[in-house]
């Protein structure tokens, strides 16, 4: 309990005074994180969408593989992603190893699989109820996916942020493609698990908070947005 | 208006849903006289014939050819489904949809939704919820919805099913009009008033099988099937 008081304490106290350290592992956070939501989300919706409408020979297994991809340990995708970009591998020359780029490469592919199976399960649904209309009205792959994107909106919304926490919180993965470097590859997570390992509980107990509010204010401020839209067009 | 044309050719068409088969095989010089009836008991397959007509139902056999070029490109056909589908969006966005589809400017869009929401009498929903509309509203919206498009051929399967007779009325003076402008019409009913009333001709249906066929007052007058005759008297047909 104690050290429980002790971290709401110092989670205050750091983000009172924004202290320094803090600030900038935060908006490290931040920009790794959404950066990996965003290019993840460019892929995964219309591929999840894509793969709703669509009937092919191996349908399937593609949502076989994908569902499997979504249990991907994260750990594991950070040691192949280590294993792609480090000095010996087929991407070393780029010398993205340690770098914020490859933490967000590492996010995208963990985030990937879950925003588009969480895609292509709200889209499959719209999909059976806009069916027929979309094809009476002739309408081509590309306006189909994008009706279907926008129509479905919140429920793509659901899954990103599904995808976000998931992003936010990870820290196997960019604890081995990142280091935990200080001022260059440190975020909060991997701050926490590092603080902890040297016995502050109360400073790791304060990022954590951080951390928390941080994830929460996301989810807020993305539902509000879309309250605010429904109430203006509906 | 009174005399029969061949619109398209049924050859050995045929729907199998779970093995069963639901249409056909049918095959079949249809001919229209501007406004087609499509009658038939529940489950006589008159929704399937209508969907492979149009193209939105998958053919197990045989194939459908439009023989008048009017009818033949699928960009000229509208359809309107026996359970309207609604886009999750408003009235206006539902009936600017089509036209945006085709990628119509603004203002162009603007004046044509304005247009058909008074034709059928929802400026009061203007923007109101689309799928939140009474199942009556979403049929007008989805009848609108297709004639915004400006097709040569119409479909519409059952359009009245949810109405009052006030709104009946409404929609029926719409359709005739549309009629006489030279859209071609092929709709379901069930109201055998409303067939006597808008046909020009029939086809009647029966266990999926094209039973008879004729222009309206021969059909209706002199029916040549007792089946026929039963189904136009209101008896139960088996
Ligand atoms: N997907 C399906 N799977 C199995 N049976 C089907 C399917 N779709 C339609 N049917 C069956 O095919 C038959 C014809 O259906 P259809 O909807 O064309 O009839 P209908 O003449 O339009 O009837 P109603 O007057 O009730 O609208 C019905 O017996 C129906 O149960
Ligand atoms: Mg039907």
């Amino acid at each position: 309990m104690n050290e429980i008081w002790a971290g709401l304490l110092a989670a205050f106290h750091l983000i009172v005074t924004l202290d320094g350290d803090l600030v900038e592992i935060t908006l490290r956070s931040l920009q790794v994180s959404l950066s990996a939501l965003v290019i993840a989300s460019a892929l995964a919706l219309p591929f999840g969408t894509w793969l709703a409408i669509r009937r092919f020979r191996f349908r399937r297994a593609t949502i076989a593989t994908l569902n499997a991809l979504m249990g991907l340990p994260p750990v594991v995708v950070g040691l192949i992603v280590y294993l792609l970009l480090s000095r010996s591998g087929p991407f070393g020359v780029l010398g993205l190893l340690f770098t914020p780029t490859a933490m967000i490469i590492a996010q995208v592919v963990i985030i990937t699989p879950l925003i588009a199976s969480i895609t292509h399960q709200a889209m499959r649904e719209l999909w059976a109820e806009y069916h027929d209309l979309l094809i009476s009205l002739n309408t081509s792959n590309r306006q189909r996916v994008l009706t279907l994107i926008w129509d479905g909106r919140r429920a793509l919304l659901t899954g990103a942020l599904a995808g976000f926490g998931r992003a936010i919180g990870e820290v196997g993965a960019i604890m081995i493609v990142g280091g935990n470097i200080d001022n260059a590859t440190r975020v909060l997570t991997t701050a926490i698990a590092l603080e902890t390992g040297k016995g502050n509980f109360a400073l790791a107990l304060g990022l954590g908070f951080v951390l928390i509010a941080l994830a929460l204010l996301v989810n807020f401020a993305i539902h509000a947005l879309s309250r605010t839209e429904r109430h203006s067009t509906w | 208006m009174v005399a029969l044309v061949p619109i398209a050719t049924l050859k050995d068409v045929t729907v199998k849903r779970r093995g069963k088969t639901i249409l056909g095989p049918i095959s079949h010089g249809l001919e229209s006289a501007g406004f087609t009836i499509v009658l038939g008991p529940n489950g006589a397959g008159k929704t399937t014939l209508l969907n492979a007509l149009h193209g939105v139902e998958r053919l197990s056999d045989g194939s459908v050819t439009w023989t008048s070029p009017d009818h033949a490109s699928y960009k000229d056909q509208a359809f309107v489904f026996q359970r309207p589908i609604m886009l999750r969006r408003t009235v206006r966005q539902n009936l600017a949809y089509p036209l945006q589809l085709l990628g119509h400017n603004k203002n162009e869009i603007e004046t044509e939704v304005m247009d058909w929401v008074g034709r059928v009498g929802l400026n009061g929903v203007l923007d109101h919820f689309a799928p939140r509309l009474s199942g009556g509203e979403k049929q007008k919206l989805a009848l609108a919805r297709a004639l915004i498009q400006k097709p040569k051929v119409l479909f519409l399967d059952e359009p009245c099913a949810n109405l009052d007779g006030r709104s009946t009325r409404e929609i029926e003076t719409v359709l005739s009009e549309v009629n006489t402008a030279g859209t071609s019409v092929i709709m379901t009913t069930h109201d055998l008033g409303q067939a006597r009333r808008l046909a020009s001709d029939v086809v009647f249906l029966l266990n999926g099988q094209i039973h008879e066929t004729g222009l309206a007052p021969h059909v209706f007058e002199a029916p040549k099937t007792p089946e026929a005759k039963a189904f136009f008297q209101g008896d139960i047909v088996e």
